[in-house]
């Protein structure tokens, strides 16, 4: 319950996984290109499960650990690929029928529209 | 014994490492894709086959070492296919060779 | 707990950077590369938590199968700008990120996005350095009945026992995900080949990569299959690796690809996930619940639905990563 057990080996890969989501976060929003977002999703996805995996760790250090954690992040990375592979032939529909790589801006809302008028 | 085969570990290991290095200031340091590949390839067979033979002997079953050796040459495998790919793809696309030191 | 204190922090330090570098080196094709470097290191963070049936996951599909998938997309996406006309080849120069097209962000979002991604940091480096201590754990639940279940690896008891609908749902998303990716194809298109198409030279490495791997790896992928039960391995990861082994063969020439409207193919794609669910209903009368394996034959189950499932992730995830059909049927 302090901050020294950040510095043990599982608190270390868990601020690794936090920092990971930051990142992918930060990816996320700034980078346009659909490709780029979904990489940025799995780094998320990725911090995510290292920081499952690491919490869990603690409980169990050392080889074999804890297995049901081990379990569920095997089920979420398969899962992930899945939606993945979704999201890729999403833009790459996109790509092929008009071009783009990228949403566009932002859709016209008309209640906004009214407002710039 | 021990004493023979930790030695043997410690000098492959770093002799291993040596060639990982070298194949890394190789790929930062070196003027065009081919030179970089070659510097990478010899990284991969050589260096981490020297790591394998420094761990060989620290496996507890002779079939976990067999084991070792069968990364090792699945390994060099991909190594040379992926620098032969990339090295076709440098020609076909033109790409800047380096034509020694001007 | 190791003799070099300093490999974990050198780890962490790397797979942070390539973590950076994903999202901010200039070219798209870079950001790939740079993810599936993340990729592998991350499989060796699972290796240094003693995870090692995690590590083997996040190397084949973390890093091996969504990196080919997204090399594979931005390689198609180029070959669309050039049926275009546009001349923008992606994996020879800097590809323009963003395309003309793709406006970046305001400076204002850029910075509340910084402020916003790290303050989710933030947020999740103190709610683990203020978890209660000891940890809370299930290792004694699961190995108390550990001898019920037939399987001596831990992992593909939790997968296939104690959490087994868990894997029954994740195999329907599996299939789910293919039949969206089907759907997403033109319909002048549909009943053709899937996208992959890479024509190697018959004489060429590539073609006799194509040759030596796939009897290597289809050993690989059987016995990780049969460890499975034993040790770190199982169908996941088995059906990976003959995946990988499969779209190797497609993409060296060697094996063509199937048309998505074949009876064998479909087939393949669903004896996984029925003979799981018939197995899952005989629970029933067998030992009365859904799911519930009778210890006796518990094991022989087990090992049923797991090549089942090998068979069914194999298929569904070559042909994720093959994706929609993109030729015109001939």
């Amino acid at each position: 319950m302090s901050v020294d057990s950040l510095f043990t080996q599982p608190g270390l890969y868990g601020v690794t996984g936090a920092l990971a989501i930051g990142i992918g976060v930060y990816g996320l929003i700034v980078r346009p290109h659909l490709v780029r977002k979904i990489i940025a999703v799995n780094m998320v996805g990725s911090g995510v499960f290292l920081l499952f995996g690491a919490v869990a760790d603690r409980a169990a250090p050392g080889p074999g650990g804890d297995p049901v954690p081990h379990a569920m992040i095997i089920t979420g990375i398969v899962v992930a690929l899945s939606a993945t592979a979704l999201a890729a032939t999403l833009t790459l529909r996109l790509s092929r029928e008009t071009g783009r790589t990228a949403l566009p801006p932002e859709p016209e809302d008309p209640a906004v529209q009214d407002k710039e008028s | 014994m021990t004493a023979a085969l930790d030695a043997i570990t410690v000098v492959f290991v770093l002799a291993g490492c040596f060639f990982f290095l070298a194949g890394n200031v190789g790929l930062l340091r070196f003027p065009d894709t081919l030179t970089r590949l070659h510097a990478l390839t010899k990284a991969d067979n050589l260096g981490l086959g020297l790591v394998v033979i420094g761990l060989m002997p620290r496996m507890d079953h002779p079939l976990s070492a067999l084991k070792l050796l069968l990364v090792w040459a699945l390994g060099m495998l991909a190594a040379a296919t992926v620098g032969q790919l990339i090295a076709r793809s440098v020609l076909r696309r033109g790409l800047p060779i380096w034509k020694g030191p001007q | 707990m190791t003799a070099f204190p300093l490999l974990d922090p050198a780890l962490c330090f790397v797979i942070l950077t390539t973590a950076v570098l994903a999202v901010a080196i200039r070219t798209v094709f870079a950001a790939v590369v740079s993810f599936i470097v993340f990729g592998l290191l991350m499989a060796i963070a699972w290796v240094r938590l003693g995870a090692v049936d995690v590590a083997l996951t996040e190397a084949a599909i973390g890093a091996g199968l969504t990196g080919v998938l997204l090399l594979s997309t931005v390689a198609r996406i180029a070959k669309h700008r050039a049926d275009r006309g546009d001349d923008v080849p992606i994996l020879e120069g800097p590809e323009p990120d963003p395309a003309p097209t793709d406006p970046l962000p305001g400076l204002a979002t850029q910075s509340l996005a910084i402020v916003l991604s790290a303050a989710v940091a933030a947020a999740l480096v103190a709610a683990v350095a203020l978890l209660p201590v000891p940890a809370p754990g299930l290792v004694a639940e699961v190995g108390s009945r550990l001898s019920e279940t037939g399987v001596e690896s831990p992992v593909t008891a939790v997968l296939l026992a104690y959490r087994g609908y868990d894997t029954l749902l994740e195999i329907v998303v599996l299939l789910f995900a293919l039949l969206g990716v089907w759907s997403l194809t033109a319909d002048a298109r549909w009943g053709g080949q899937p996208g992959l198409r890479h024509l190697a030279r018959p004489d060429g490495v590539m073609a006799y990569l194509g040759r030596l791997l796939p009897p290597i790896g289809l050993l690989v992928g059987v016995y990780l299959f049969w460890i499975g039960g034993y040790r770190p391995g199982g169908a996941f990861q088995a059906g990976t690796v003959l995946a990988a082994v499969w779209l190797l063969a497609v993409m060296a020439g060697l094996v063509p690809i199937p048309k998505v409207s074949g009876i064998r193919l479909r087939l393949a794609l669903v004896i996984g996930p029925a003979v799981f669910l018939a197995i899952g209903l005989a629970g029933y009368p067998l030992h009365g619940a859904f799911l519930g394996y009778p210890p006796a034959i518990a094991k022989v189950l087990i090992i049923l639905i797991e090549a089942g499932l090998t068979i069914s992730i194999a298929t569904i995830l070559g042909l994720l990563v093959a994706g929609a059909p993109e030729e015109r049927p001939s």
